[in-house]
């Protein structure tokens, strides 16, 4: 047996059933070994996508998403894959071979020091300079990846660690790391100081962010404010933490959010951050949610309280818990004018669109079509105009809606659609981009076809960088610089290419019957639809 | 902006160093000095921090170190609770033995030791706070200091309470 072996060993003991990647000379042996085993290998065509798939896989399965490519190129190809799991604290394992270990540090082809440069976007990394240790650092990587606030550990493993013969394999039961001890339980009496909180408040609002669906707390969430009759509202990564449809959820905050969700913010006199950073695109001016109210701020990770916006009771705690201990306790909180006020803000304040008939109306569109999705779809959006109209629109029943709200990744959602659907095979999955985005990860439609990946893509076409362009539109008086896509395939005979089936739609004329033939079959399609190039979010 | 001392138990593993400097540098923290040296117990090491800023600075430095994987702990060594203590090495030129007797008699009363002493130049060693090292330069402000080496400092709590026990 050999180092490689070992890996693939570690890999079986974690439950990993699909590897994401790319190989070259120096994770040959990894790629080698892995023929002797179930694990599936999805030949990714650039290694970003890599991490965008794992990630995809992560977040719909529950499990840590799995990537291997090779040193030097292959491996900073993955760094903005990683640093998009970061920001969204995603759990991944990504392993990268690295050149021989003697010859590290001497500028050798393909030689890069990645641990050196992921170091501020993963949680942990590993150079494995012993093959003996390779048990270790990976059963250490993956509970790093997957407890605590979650995300990327890099583990670069050298071409002769992964030759290096090793005597016996044994796993280690339990993970004992002494430095790392994340805290998973909220304390008691911080928690009964939030009762008691809750008890005197008369507008009390949840703000849900992404931590909820990262602690599968939906359930639990969605219990609490049902029994206590408390609003939720979300960050854009917390969408889905509530059915969007639920009667006491009041949308997405934040300055692509509903004016309605913001004023509930702002009027609320007792306000439960939970698992959400307080960045800059969810509250624009955090000093304004300490002012006349009582700020609780829930998060796992202790160093996210007090670093945008210093709340009044901090509580550190993963959010399943934290919602199950709540309520344990008894305390009441019923305030029905607050509830009857935000539901007439509901009401009052949906933002107007005046859609222009030549097009598809993108909002409609997007309405339509998750009305028409399967209860437990997962819906991808991508990055641009496409991601704000998908936040505002979409609506989630039973089902995931996946984005990058951190790090704003685009080509995210091609790649991460797959993913999703390796891991629910039996789950509808749609990736919704815009054509500056679908450019980005076009060259997954290989993979797709490849792997036979029946992800279902909707590319808004507007021949333009929207958003961006919006941007100039306001900020530059329509001065467009660098924003303009002609020179865009035809999408139609990109997909024959490709083998895909195409639909094109080019206004909401028999939108309903476009939307029936796209999600009918359990198949690949392209669908692509032309919207108003002139649109604003 | 205030000044606050840092000490750090971290895991005793290639690259600690580079984590915890590179934090500090990609979320615009000062460091005014950093030492690290091993423990009694091998497997950890001790790093002293010297940092400043305001409050709110202060305590996410606090909480970005504390979680660094490799951070076994971190706490603030108060001024009145405890010991610091920082080496400068400080090579003066001298011209004559006039200015040899008068450097002497400056180390002597800094308890400062000459370590090297060659034509030309001498070499003072003292050990102290921050503040009795300025207050010996400042002395010295009227010779040429040809070199000058502080380790930056390295700081203990007093008493047995605040001891991190290791298993």
């Amino acid at each position: 047996m050999i180092g490689a072996d070992v890996i693939i060993k570690c890999l079986e003991e974690e439950g990993v059933e699909y590897v994401f990647g790319y190989p070259g000379v120096a994770i040959c042996p990894f790629y080698n070994s892995i023929l002797e085993s179930d694990i599936q290998t999805i030949l990714i065509r650039t290694e970003q996508n890599a991490a965008h798939a794992a990630s995809g896989l992560a977040r719909v399965s529950g499990k840590v998403g799995v990537c291997a490519v090779t040193s030097g190129p292959g491996a900073t190809n993955l760094i903005t894959g990683i640093a998009t799991a970061f920001a969204d604290s995603i759990p991944l394992v990504c392993i990268t071979g690295q050149v021989n270990s003697e010859l590290l540090g001497s500028d050798v082809f393909q030689e890069a020091d990645i641990t050196g440069a992921v170091e501020s976007f993963v949680k942990y990394s590993y150079l494995v300079k012993d093959a003996a240790d390779i048990p270790q650092i990976f059963r250490e990587a993956f509970h790093l990846a997957s407890t605590g606030r979650k995300g990327p550990v890099l583990i670069d493993i050298p071409i002769d660690v992964q030759n290096a013969p090793v005597g016996r394999f044994r796993y280690p039961d339990e993970v004992n790391m002494r430095t790392y001890k994340p805290t998973i339980r909220g304390n008691m009496a911080q928690i009964k100081k939030v009762l008691k909180e809750l008890s005197r408040a008369k507008r009390p609002l949840i703000c849900a962010g992404g931590g909820v669906l990262l602690s599968q707390a939906e359930d639990a969430l969605r219990a609490f404010s049902e029994k206590h009759q408390i609003p939720v509202v979300s960050t854009m990564m917390g969408i889905g933490a509530m059915p969007t449809e639920h009667p006491m959820y009041f949308g997405m905050v934040g300055n692509n959010g509903k004016p309605f969700a913001n004023r509930a913010m702002n009027e609320s006199d007792l306000l439960l951050m939970v698992g959400a950073r307080v960045a800059d695109r969810a509250v624009n001016q955090p000093d304004l949610i300490t002012e006349n109210k009582v700020l609780v701020h829930i998060d796992v990770d202790p160093a996210e309280i007090g670093k945008n916006v210093g709340p009044a009771i901090p509580l550190v705690g993963d959010a399943r818990h934290i919602f199950e201990d709540m309520e344990s306790e008894e305390f009441v909180c019923d305030d029905r004018e607050w509830i009857q006020t935000l539901v007439s803000y509901r009401e009052s304040m949906q933002p107007v669109r005046r859609p222009n008939p030549d097009y598809v109306d993108p909002a409609a569109f997007i309405r339509q079509l998750s009305e028409a999705m399967e209860e437990d779809a997962v819906y991808v959006a991508d990055v641009g105009q496409n991601q704000i109209w998908s936040c505002g629109y979409h609506i989630v029943k039973k089902g995931r809606f996946l984005t990058t709200g951190g790090m704003g990744t685009m080509g995210y959602s091609i790649p991460a659609a797959m993913g999703a659907k390796l891991a629910a095979p039996k789950r509808q999955v749609v990736a919704v981009c815009g054509d500056g985005s679908f450019q980005m990860s076009m060259m997954e439609l290989a993979t797709m076809r490849q792997f036979d990946v029946p992800v279902k893509i909707v590319v808004l076409k507007n021949n333009y960088l929207g958003m961006v362009r919006q941007y100039q539109h306001f900020t530059y008086k329509d001065n467009y610089s660098v924003v303009d896509l002609s020179g865009s395939p035809d999408l139609s005979r990109l997909s024959e290419a490709y083998g895909l089936r195409f639909m094109r739609q080019t206004n909401m004329e028999g939108m309903e019957e476009t939307i029936r033939a796209f999600l009918e079959k359990d198949e690949s399609v392209l669908l692509e639809c032309l919207i108003d190039p002139m649109d604003l979010v | 902006m205030q000044k606050k001392v840092f000490q750090l138990l971290v895991d005793n593993t290639s690259g600690v160093l580079s984590r915890i400097a590179g934090l500090f540098s990609r979320r615009g923290y000062n460091i005014d000095s950093i030492t690290a040296g091993v423990t009694a117990d091998p497997r950890y090491t001790r790093i002293t921090i010297v940092t400043s800023g305001d409050d709110e600075i202060l305590e996410q430095i606090e909480k970005q170190v504390a979680k660094l994987v490799d951070v076994r702990d971190i706490k603030e060594l108060k001024p009145g609770e405890s010991v610091y203590r920082e080496l400068a090495l400080i090579k003066i030129r001298v011209n004559s033995a006039r200015d040899r007797i008068d450097i002497f008699a400056v180390a002597n009363a800094y308890r400062a030791d000459p370590v090297d002493v060659s034509p030309g130049s001498i070499t003072i060693e003292l050990i102290g706070d921050q503040d009795k090292i300025d207050a010996f330069l400042a002395v010295l402000d009227s010779y040429e200091i040809l070199e000058l080496a502080r380790t930056g400092i390295a700081g203990l709590s007093r008493g047995v309470e605040n001891v991190t026990y290791l298993s």
